[in-house]
């Protein structure tokens, strides 16, 4: 977070010296600061989602061998809704610094 | 952060030493949303590189079908071996746990769109293309909307506009629930479904083709810098396997978005559960 408020700091401050904000600047830094805050933040509920939903899945798959094949189909689905969700972090990711 | 000082002082070298700028040229942004028109330009047949990669993509299972097809054995043999198992897998692995049996009517549909998405992937790790056809929005759009056509549509033909109620008013809910139910289910169904589903290809596609970019950037530049070359020892391979991986990822994303296809058709075909 501090880097991100130094490099507003800079804005602001060379701001001062010419006497204006530039608005495209100033959201260009502040877009790139939170963009890795974005992603970051997405990342961690899938993460923990999509490690628990596949230990289980080795579990049950590890009780029951002749269901491999159910729960493997079952797992990848699962894996899809919750990374879903990293996705979008990711995508905000790219608007934010990009865009 | 002194240990975040140290890690950025070689890349600051990279900055003073390298020639014509230094450091880390990453390609511009621009390169992956703005492409260069073949031919057509300006008109809305318009056709650049992701035209043509979504038309080989298009094309080269057809042949491929239709050159199997072609001289049918009753015992396949060669190419007819190899599509016939592809129409297994698709079976057995997508159709029989997402519809159910009477879910075959649409494995044309189902496998058209496996083997779409999943060529237009593989142009990925394929030299001289290195793009993924579905990493610009609009083909993973196109199938999305394709998908929910076709799951709203097999609820309105089995059920009638009975598929509507089914879907917003889940029946064995409390009444005053529906206050609460309905909105969600209509956003779920109707609008979450179609754009998770083209979100999750897209954004996978293009994280992947990113990652490689990242990669190969770093494995060029470390190559101009005669001692620090030695990092190149762990980041080509890290190349190489990230390549691998996302030879798995473009197969594993065509499977995942027919599979969720067959969910969606499944769940318009017996509401019920």
């Amino acid at each position: 977070m501090s880097a991100l408020s130094n490099a507003a700091a800079q804005v602001i401050a060379q701001a001062g010296e010419t006497g204006a904000v530039d608005p495209a600047a100033a959201k260009a830094t502040a877009g790139a600061g939170s963009a890795g805050f974005a992603y970051g933040l997405a990342a961690i509920g899938p993460g923990i989602g999509i490690g628990y939903l596949v230990g289980q899945a080795v579990q049950a798959m590890a009780r029951q061998p002749e269901s491999a094949g159910q729960v493997q189909t079952t797992m990848f689905l699962g894996i899809a809704f919750t990374e879903a969700l990293a996705l979008i972090g990711f995508v905000v990711f790219i608007l934010l610094k990009f865009v | 952060m002194p240990g975040l000082a140290l890690l950025t002082a070689p890349i600051a070298l990279f900055a003073a030493e390298g020639e014509g700028g230094g450091g880390l040229q990453f390609p511009p942004v621009e390169n992956l949303v703005i492409w260069p028109d073949w031919f057509l330009a300006d008109t809305p047949f318009a056709f650049n590189k992701i035209a043509f990669m979504s038309l080989v993509a298009f094309v080269v299972p057809v042949i491929l079908f239709l050159i199997a097809g072609r001289k049918a054995k009753a015992v396949p043999t060669g190419l007819q071996n190899v599509m016939e198992s592809s129409l297994d897998f698709i079976e057995v692995q997508v159709i029989k746990p997402a519809i159910g049996p009477d879910g075959m009517r649409y494995l044309p549909m189902l496998m058209s769109m496996f083997f779409f998405i999943w060529i237009g992937n593989l142009f990925e790790i394929i030299p001289t293309a290195h793009m993924p056809a579905n990493a610009r929005m609009a083909n993973p759009l196109m199938l999305a909307i394709v998908a929910w056509v076709m799951f709203i549509g097999v609820g309105v033909k089995h059920h009638g506009l009975g598929y509507f109620k089914e879907a917003l008013f889940p029946p064995g809910v409390p009444k005053a629930l529906y206050l609460l139910v309905t909105p969600i289910e209509l956003l779920s169904t109707f609008i979450i479904r179609p754009f998770s589903l083209a979100v999750r290809l897209f954004a996978n596609m293009l994280a992947g083709h990113i990652l490689l970019v990242t990669f190969s950037v770093l494995c060029i530049t470390l190559w101009g810098f005669q001692i620090l070359n030695i990092v190149n020892l762990l980041s080509f391979p890290m190349l190489v396997a990230f390549t691998g991986f996302e030879f798995m990822v473009a197969f594993l994303q065509a499977f995942i978005f027919s599979l969720l296809t067959a969910v969606y058709i499944g769940g318009a075909l017996h509401p019920a559960h």
